[in-house]
């Protein structure tokens, strides 16, 4: 399986590209401890997000590596959600919601105004915390992303199998094709997703809590497969699960009603929390 | 204070002064009870049921004699002309019961109302279930639910009053009551149904599917399009079928706009000429035959096959309807 996810060519994904001056000089990794070639790809500086008046995150400031898993941990409302889908814009969809500050994925803001969001979402994938397939085949879902991209059918099976090998399913599924995405497990579904998301190239993977809703066995399916998947894409996962963060993040956020507490490695941050409120919270006094 | 009240509370909790098992005469009380009760219930509810049943056997038993009169041969001469002749002269010194026109004239109003009625109540499903705001939609729907509420022969004046003379004058027709007419007035009565019931059914596809589609950059249109529509497909058949219920059923509208001439309009998709429905034929007619005779019977035949009508649309709309439910679930479907 490791092989076949290496085995998709470097030079077919692509990197955000988006042709407009960029606003921000790309920055290298200073601070956090990692290997050196690492390069930032998602910057978050004194960013902001209200739902109407009342702020959803406060003054987040953090980069995010590329090639390497970051989780995001805290106890529920305090944001975490709320940041990972600035990162995608998806935020947009709840009526009310303004941004302030810099959030940047490989330099562009994403709240400017002129940004590309079709473009932006494509490159930037993700997976919900349900599964939520289209009441579609299993073809037609991960089809759907590329089709509006306008790749053409010839390519589309190729791409189908690429993908569904990437997200540990093709085996399973490589018979059932054109049956419907909905007659799968909890956790095939959800694999699904993930394939679906993979299939619009994309170079960064959001996943908002994507085991919450499946049993252990399946959750260690999706972990392999995260620990996988971060050999070719940038991931951060959102997760209620301290284990889950430990097992498959290298990097680990700490936020805290809408603030980030702590973010550091993730060795680090499990065995010498620098901070009382995140050594309460990993250690279950609170949260 | 307060420590010492719940200090009593919990001593008067601790023993069980009140019997755990009912005396003879509550239990027999409660039996009975409840039994009355259950059968009461049952009884209200049969009736409805029973004079559904009793419809269906009265018009049936009212509609056959036309047909099943005299010898067998007559019998078949009777239905075939029933089925395929375009001439209804049902009082004529020599009367002839043929029902085309009638059927056909249904299925023109209906079909023509259905033209102009889906499109323009898919589109405004669609701006009420994913593009008006909240607060648009809050006030928006109820709107539009009250053209269901007025009544129909308030749309026949309409129909006679305002849309015959415009016909008349700007489509240069011979008659402002016509197809046309009554289909575009069956169209208004339809659409509150349908965009009811379509709007249901595509907001009750769910948020995550939407957010998947954004998600793989999909624009709202695409969404719409390629993800909310087919999710919500199901629903959207029956509130088709349901507004063409509205439409095959409807009486008083088509009493006054279609023109009533038992004809079939040449050349057939000549919306203009007018026509008369089966509804209109039973409302207008049936007060004036003598009961027993002919006439009277086959007006009934005419009913019947209306109400055969209904009844498989009514099928078809629940099937859906219960296809839609299953979806909205998210439950498995093949």
């Amino acid at each position: 399986m490791v092989t076949k996810v290496l085995s998709m060519p470097s030079n077919e994904r692509h990197v955000i590209k988006i042709n407009r001056p960029k606003m921000e000089a790309k920055q290298g990794n200073p601070g956090l401890s990692g290997s050196p070639e690492v390069n930032t790809i998602i910057e978050s500086r004194n960013f902001w997000l209200y739902y109407g008046s009342k702020p959803g995150v406060r003054d987040i400031t953090m980069k995010v590596y590329s090639s390497s898993v970051t989780a995001i941990i805290g106890p529920s409302g305090c944001g975490k959600s709320t940041f990972l889908r600035s990162i995608n814009r998806m935020n947009d969809l709840v009526p009310g919601t303004h941004a302030k500050g810099y959030l940047g994925v490989n330099g562009t803001n994403v709240y400017d105004p002129k940004i590309n969001l079709v473009n932006l979402r494509q490159q930037i994938g993700m997976v919900f915390q349900k599964p939520n397939p289209f009441s579609k085949s299993i073809y037609d879902n991960i089809v759907y992303g590329p089709k509006l991209q306008g790749v053409s059918k010839a390519d589309l099976d190729d791409l189908v199998e690429k993908c569904l090998h990437s997200a540990a399913l093709w085996d399973e599924v490589k018979d059932d094709l054109h049956k419907s995405a909905l007659a799968l497990s909890g956790g095939q579904q959800q694999r699904l997703c993930i394939a679906r998301a993979l299939a619009t190239k994309p170079n960064v993977l959001l996943m908002d809590e994507p085991c919450s809703a499946l049993d252990p066995i399946a959750t260690g399916r999706i972990e392999d497969l995260i620990i996988q998947l971060k050999k070719a894409y940038t991931i951060v996962i959102v997760t209620h699960n301290m284990q889950q963060a430990a097992r498959v993040s290298d990097r680990t956020a700490f936020f805290c009603l809408g603030e980030l507490i702590e973010y550091d490695t993730t060795d680090h941050m499990f065995t010498n929390p620098s901070n009382k409120q995140t050594e309460d919270y990993i250690t279950g006094r609170f949260g | 204070m307060a420590d010492n009240k719940n200090n009593s509370l919990l001593e008067q909790a601790a023993d069980f002064s009140r019997p755990l098992l009912l005396s003879p005469a509550q239990d027999m009380k409660g039996y009975i009870l409840s039994h009355l009760g259950r059968a009461f219930l049952f009884l209200i509810t049969c009736t409805s049921v029973l004079s559904v049943l009793l419809i269906f056997v009265f018009i049936i038993k009212e509609s056959l004699p036309f047909i099943f009169q005299g010898t067998w041969s007559a019998s078949i001469n009777r239905m075939w002309e029933f089925f395929t002749s375009v001439r209804w002269y049902p009082e004529a010194g020599q009367p002839e019961f043929g029902a085309l026109t009638l059927f056909a004239g249904s299925i023109y109003v209906t079909f023509g109302a259905l033209l102009f009625a889906v499109p323009t109540s898919l589109i405004a499903a669609m701006f009420l279930s994913d593009i008006a705001p909240f607060q648009v939609k809050q006030i928006c729907k109820p709107i539009i639910e009250v053209l269901a509420a007025i009544p129909s022969v308030a749309y026949g004046f309409f129909a006679v009053l305002v849309v015959a003379p415009w016909m008349q004058t700007h489509l240069g027709l011979s008659t402002g009551t016509n197809a046309l007419n009554a289909s575009i007035i069956l169209a208004i009565m339809a659409i509150p149904t349908i965009v009811s019931v379509a709007d249901d059914a595509m907001s009750s596809t769910g948020r995550a599917i939407r957010e998947a589609s954004y998600a793989l950059g999909a624009t709202r249109a695409e969404t719409l399009v390629k993800v909310v529509m087919p999710a919500a497909h199901s629903g959207i058949i029956a509130a088709i079928i349901l507004g063409m219920m509205r439409a095959i059923g409807e009486t008083m509208v088509v009493w006054m706009a279609a023109g009533n001439a038992s004809q079939i309009p040449t050349p057939w998709w000549n919306l203009g000429s007018a026509v008369r429905t089966m509804t209109a034929t039973i409302a207008g007619e049936m007060g004036e035959t003598v009961q027993g005779s002919q006439h009277y019977h086959s007006l009934f035949m005419v009913g019947l096959i209306l109400l055969a009508f209904t009844f498989m649309l009514n099928l078809c709309s629940e099937y859906f309807l219960a296809q839609a439910k299953k979806i909205g679930k998210g439950g498995k479907r093949k």
